[in-house]
């Protein structure tokens, strides 16, 4: 059962709701645990072997090993705690937010620079029907 | 009584917090946005207030998932600095206070909003770069601080009125404390900003100036902008700005800007800061 939202017109958003928390929570919790220096440093030394001490889904635990940013949160992944994997490899929120972006390091950090991206064009998916009613 | 003198409005970027913990402050990316928080730190530190209380969210540090509260006031006399996971910031504990924060959590819940009251909790950046911006690198905070935490992680926040209205309770408890007390009220978080999806760095910046100007010319049209809006409008995390209704609900109707600064880009964030001025107020 998947619920509608108005929210779910906003294209390139994942908006951490009922049903996200709800399929998202095992992955959020492993997350988590990296606020302790001695689970980050289990986790660099053997990624797959501490992912076993939680109960995520095959693509879940796919998405964490492949730092596939953007899938994370397509299977319940919270930003606020999907970064704590990229805190731990060294990576800032706009490195990640590149990532998701689909745009170079370089690309998005001019962007941004410039004044961030426009909600011109970015308020719907259907940008034709729906823009700026 | 105490008396709320002030309410600050900051964002709590955590980039600004590396920035001056790194002490990159002055470099060409950095000093736009570090130029003008000076104005604000001398303003703050000749009002010199006795106690701060500082509305923000916690971001998966204090809590996880287990247990979201929708409102928590933290009562403890000490609230260590957070590690978010890169270790915690290089910055002095927080001292809080705990008689006033217990007189507002009795006041709150009997005025019917239900807090959750924190006893033990560290704070992340979401209160220590407020508090970094507007005080800059002392040994020890000059005040001290009730942090209230509203959810704005786990969909939905309680939405703007709801906000504005913990305000005004905030307000009217304060004036029943029996100590004489300097309060100033810091709402946190915002301005436009997503750091998530293929949408992530939207900043719509006259979003932003009108939510600004409309603090002190229409403060309570702000309290009917819905969820979707936000996101729609000031991106997925913009919707933060939540969190600065509880600090304009604590203030007189009349209360005046006394200073405003707005800079794009704090990595991906519009950061803002304004001051609103309560004293002369009604």
């Amino acid at each position: 059962m998947t619920q509608q939202h108005d929210y779910d017109s906003i294209p390139g958003t994942y908006v951490y709701d009922a049903e996200r928390g709800r399929i998202g929570y095992a992955l959020n919790m492993f997350c988590m645990s990296l606020n302790k220096a001695e689970n980050r440093k289990a986790f660099k030394e053997n990624a797959a072997a501490y992912l076993d001490r939680f109960t995520l889904t095959p693509e879940q635990r796919r998405t964490v090993l492949e730092r596939d940013w953007l899938g994370m949160l397509k299977v319940g992944g919270n930003i606020y705690y999907t970064i704590k994997i990229a805190f731990c490899d060294g990576l800032t929120f706009q490195d990640v937010a590149g990532m998701m972006s689909g745009v170079p390091k370089e690309t998005y950090a001019q962007m941004m620079l410039a004044g961030g991206r426009s909600p011109d064009g970015n308020r719907y998916k259907d940008a034709d029907a729906a823009e700026d009613k | 009584m105490a008396k709320i003198v002030a309410g600050i409005a900051c964002s709590h970027v955590p980039a600004i917090g590396v920035a001056m913990d790194k002490g990159q402050t002055a470099t060409a990316y950095w000093a736009p946005l570090f130029n003008g928080y000076g104005p604000a730190r001398d303003w703050l530190a000749k009002l010199a207030p006795d106690v701060a209380i500082i509305v923000y969210n916690d971001h998966a540090n204090a809590f996880s998932l287990e247990i979201i509260p929708t409102f928590l006031i933290g009562v403890a006399d000490r609230f260590p600095i957070a590690d978010e996971g890169f270790g915690p910031r290089p910055v002095p504990p927080v001292q809080g206070h705990p008689e006033l924060a217990w007189h507002l959590a009795e006041s709150l819940i009997l005025d019917e909003f239900d807090m959750t009251i924190g006893n033990e909790m560290p704070v992340d950046h979401g209160l220590t770069v407020p508090l970094s911006v507007t005080c800059g690198q002392p040994a020890a905070w000059p005040f001290k601080v009730i942090p209230i935490c509203v959810n704005v992680v786990q969909y939905p926040p309680p939405t703007g009125a709801r906000c504005f209205k913990l305000g005004q309770a905030i307000a009217k408890a304060n004036e029943r404390f029996p100590q004489e007390l300097r309060v100033v009220i810091y709402g946190t978080g915002g301005m436009s900003h997503q750091l998530q999806g293929e949408r992530a760095g939207l900043i719509n910046r006259q979003f932003d100036t009108d939510f600004l100007d409309n603090l002190t010319k229409d403060p309570l049209s702000l309290t009917k902008i819905s969820h979707t809006e936000y996101m729609r409008e000031a991106g997925s995390e913009g919707v933060e700005m939540v969190m600065w209704h509880v600090m304009r609900g604590a203030l007189a109707e009349d209360a005046a800007e006394v200073y405003r600064h707005y800079h794009v880009p704090a990595s991906n964030t519009a950061a803002a800061l304004m001051i609103l001025d309560n004293r002369s107020a009604s």
